[in-house]
C-alpha cells in the first residue's frame, strides 16, 4: 500500500536572487528546530499509541494463541484459535452480518451526503438553519438513538409501523427479520452520521475555487456535468477520507445492534443482526473464552485491513485521471 | 514572490452568471425541507415521551403535542439513586471538555507535520498511524481493562480520559486539511522570515485551520461525551458517565420509556447547547468564502 493522497512534490520556490543574508537565529539552531521539531509534534500521538494501542493489540495476539479462559490455567495452543474461528459457522453468520448492514448503511449514506452538501452548498434563504438542521442528530449518543429508535422501530406501537399502515403494510416485527433488522439498525446509523459526512464534503467544497464553476458554466457545462467533472474529482481526497473512517466504523458496529437487541449479545434469537464484534464480546464476557475472543477480533482487525485497502484501491481506481 | 490564491474567495463580478450557477432550485429545496425533518423528528419525538406518562408511547396514534409532565418527570430522573445523574454530567463534562483541548493540540501539530514537514521515515510514520486507526476500539477493551486495573485506574475518572488524548483520526484528518488549505509558499515564506517551527505552527497554520478545528473540537467532545462501551467497562455505578447512567435507567423489570427519555433528552441538551454554540462558528467558518463570492 503506497501512501494515501500522495504528497505531491512540492515546487521549490526559487529564494530570492542574492547570497542569503544574515539570519536572525544561530544557524545551528534553526536546523536542530528543522530537524527535531517534526518528530516532537508527532510524538505524543505515538506516546499514547504506543501504551494504549500497541500494547493491548500485542497482548490480545498472545492471549489469542492460548487456550485462555477465565479459570484454569493457560495452555499455548499456537495457531489452533484461529484455525477454529475460520471454521465456525457462527463466526461466518456475524461477518455477513457485519458486511451486509455496512453496505446498506454505508454506501447510500456516502452518496446521499454527497447530494446533501450539494444541496448544502446552493446559496437561499434558511441555508444556515438547513445546515446546522442536518448535522443535529450527531449530538445524540448511540446509546439515546438505540432508546429512541428502539421505541420507534417497535412492533406494536412503534412510530414506523404506523406509518406505514397508512399505505396497507402489516405490522413488522422488525428485530425479528435478518432484513428487517438490518434495515432497522442501517437507519439508526444513517440518521446519525449522513449529516456529518455531509459536512465534511461541505467543507471541502468550499475550498474549491469558485471560478472554476463559473468558467465552466460561461463555457457552457451543466449543472450535473459541473459536479462531475470538477466536484467529484476535486473531492477525491476527501471521499477517500469518509470511505475509509465508515469502513473502520462500519466494521466494528456494536452498540446500535447490541441496544436494539436490548442488550443480548447474540444479536436476536437466530443470530440475525450479530456483528463480529458482539460475537467477541459474547465470546469474552458471555462463554468467558478470553484465547477465541482475542482470535475473533484479530480476525476482526484483518477484515478491516483487508476492507480498506479495497476500499482505497478502488476509490483511487474510479478516480481515474490523477 | 507571487501570493497563494486563496481557495474560494472570488471577487464580487458577474451577478447574473453567479446566480445561475449557485441558486437552489426546487428539487433541492425539497431534498433539503425533507432531511431537516427527518434528522430532527426523533429529537422532537424524545421531547415529546419526556414531556408525557408512560401511557404517551403505547397509544395509538402517537401523541405529537407536549405534555406537562416533564417537571416530574426530571425530579424522578435526578432523584433516581440507582443512576447518579448529576455526577454523571459533572464527569461527562470534565473528561469531554479534557480530551477535546488535547486532541485540538497534539492532532493539529501532528497533522502539520505530516502535511508540510519533511523528515525521515515520515511515510512509513504516516502508514503506521494509518494502520492504527483501523485497529478496531473494541479489540482493546479487555488488555486495556486489564491494564487499568494493573494501574489502579478502574472506576478512576482518567480511565476514560488518557488513553483517548490524541486520535489517529484527528491526525489524519488534520493532516488532510492542512495538506489541502495551508499553501507551501506561506510557510517558506514564513521560514525565509526567520519563524521557528513551532512558530509558523501557531501563528501561520493555526488560524487557517480553525475551520477543520471547530469540527474536529465538535465531534471529539460529543464522541468522549458519548462514549458507551468503555466507561460501561472500566467504571462502575458508584462513578459514573452520563451514558452509563442512562444505562443504570433501564430497569430489570420494565421500561420506564418517559423516564429514559428524559434521561436521553437531560443527557443531550448539553450537546446541543454546545452544538448551537460551536456550530455556528463551523458553519460560518466554512461558509466564510462562499458569503464574500
Amino acid at each position: 500500500m503506497s501512501v494515501p493522497a500522495d504528497v505531491r512534490v512540492r515546487p521549490r520556490t526559487a529564494r530570492p536572487s542574492g547570497p542569503p543574508g544574515p539570519r536572525p537565529r544561530g544557524s545551528a539552531l534553526t536546523r536542530l528546530d528543522v530537524r527535531l521539531s517534526p518528530y516532537l509534534f508527532v510524538s505524543p500521538y505515538f506516546l499514547l499509541f504506543l501504551v494504549f494501542g500497541l500494547f493491548p493489540m500485542g497482548y490480545t495476539l498472545w492471549v489469542a494463541l492460548h487456550d485462555w479462559e477465565l479459570l484454569g490455567d493457560q495452555r499455548f495452543v499456537g495457531l489452533e484459535n484461529f484455525r477454529l474461528v475460520l471454521t465456525d459457522p457462527q463466526f461466518w453468520n456475524a461477518v455477513l452480518n457485519t458486511l451486509g448492514m455496512f453496505v446498506i448503511a454505508t454506501v447510500p449514506q456516502l452518496l446521499f451526503a454527497l447530494v446533501l452538501a450539494n444541496a448544502l452548498d446552493r446559496r437561499m434563504r434558511g441555508r444556515l438553519v438547513a445546515r446546522l438542521g442536518v448535522l443535529a442528530p450527531m449530538v445524540t449518543s448511540i446509546a439515546a438513538v438505540a432508546i429512541v429508535f428502539g421505541q420507534l422501530f417497535s412492533r406494536d406501537f412503534g412510530f414506523v409501523n404506523w406509518v406505514l399502515g397508512w399505505f396497507g403494510v402489516d405490522r413488522l416485527d422488525w428485530a425479528a427479520g435478518r432484513w428487517s433488522s438490518w434495515l432497522a439498525i442501517s437507519a439508526m446509523v444513517d440518521w446519525r452520521w449522513t449529516g456529518y459526512n455531509a459536512l465534511i464534503y461541505l467543507a471541502a467544497m468550499q475550498s474549491i475555487p469558485r471560478d472554476l464553476y463559473e468558467a465552466a458554466a460561461i463555457d457552457g457545462a451543466s449543472r450535473a456535468r459541473r459536479f462531475w467533472t470538477i466536484t467529484l474529482p476535486m473531492l477525491r481526497p476527501t471521499i477517500v477520507f469518509t470511505a475509509i473512517v465508515s469502513t473502520i466504523g462500519g466494521f466494528q458496529l456494536f452498540t446500535e445492534p447490541l441496544l436494539f437487541g436490548n442488550g443480548d449479545m447474540a444479536g436476536g434469537s437466530l443470530r440475525q443482526f450479530q456483528t463480529v464484534t458482539m460475537y467477541m464480546f459474547e465470546n469474552a464476557f458471555r462463554r468467558f473464552d478470553y484465547g477465541y475472543a482475542s482470535a475473533v477480533s484479530w480476525m476482526l482487525f484483518m477484515l478491516i485491513l483487508v476492507g480498506s485497502l479495497l476500499n482505497f484501491l478502488w476509490l483511487r481506481r474510479v478516480g481515474g485521471t490523477r | 514572490m507571487t501570493l497563494p490564491r486563496t481557495p474560494g474567495r472570488p471577487r464580487r463580478r458577474r451577478s447574473g452568471a453567479v446566480a445561475a450557477v449557485w441558486g437552489a432550485g426546487p428539487l433541492t429545496r425539497i431534498t433539503l425541507v425533507a432531511t431537516v425533518v427527518l434528522s430532527l423528528f426523533p429529537l422532537y419525538w424524545m421531547f415529546v415521551v419526556a414531556t408525557r406518562t408512560n401511557d404517551a408511547v403505547g397509544s395509538v396514534p402517537p401523541p405529537l403535542t407536549p405534555g406537562g409532565e416533564l417537571g416530574r418527570n426530571l425530579a424522578r430522573l435526578f432523584g433516581n439513586e440507582q443512576a447518579r445523574f448529576t455526577l454523571g454530567l459533572a464527569n461527562s463534562a470534565v473528561a469531554a471538555t479534557t480530551v477535546t483541548v488535547s486532541t485540538l493540540l497534539f492532532a493539529t501539530l501532528a497533522g502539520f507535520a505530516f502535511a508540510k514537514l519533511r523528515f525521515r521515515g515520515r511515510g512509513a510514520l504516516l502508514l503506521v498511524m494509518l494502520a492504527t486507526m483501523m485497529v478496531p476500539v473494541q479489540m482493546g477493551v479487555i488488555p486495556l481493562y486489564m491494564l487499568m486495573a494493573e494501574i489502579g485506574w478502574t472506576g478512576k475518572l482518567q480511565a476514560v480520559i488518557v488513553p483517548f488524548l490524541v486520535t489517529g483520526f484527528g491526525v489524519f484528518m488534520m493532516r488532510q486539511y492542512t495538506t489541502q488549505a495551508v499553501p507551501d509558499e506561506l510557510i517558506e515564506a514564513a521560514r525565509i522570515d526567520g519563524c521557528s517551527t513551532f512558530r509558523i505552527y501557531w501563528s501561520v497554520v493555526l488560524p487557517v485551520l480553525r475551520p477543520a478545528m471547530a469540527v474536529l473540537g465538535l465531534f471529539t467532545f460529543m464522541q468522549t461525551w458519548n462514549e458507551f462501551i468503555w466507561p460501561l467497562a472500566v467504571l462502575n455505578p458508584d462513578n459514573p458517565t452520563v451514558q452509563y447512567s442512562l444505562n443504570l435507567l433501564n430497569g430489570a423489570y420494565y421500561t420506564d420509556y418517559s423516564l429514559m427519555f428524559t434521561g436521553t433528552l437531560v443527557a443531550t441538551l448539553p450537546l446541543l447547547a454546545v452544538f448551537l454554540l460551536f456550530g455556528r462558528q463551523i458553519i460560518s467558518g466554512i461558509m466564510d468564502g462562499a458569503l464574500k463570492a
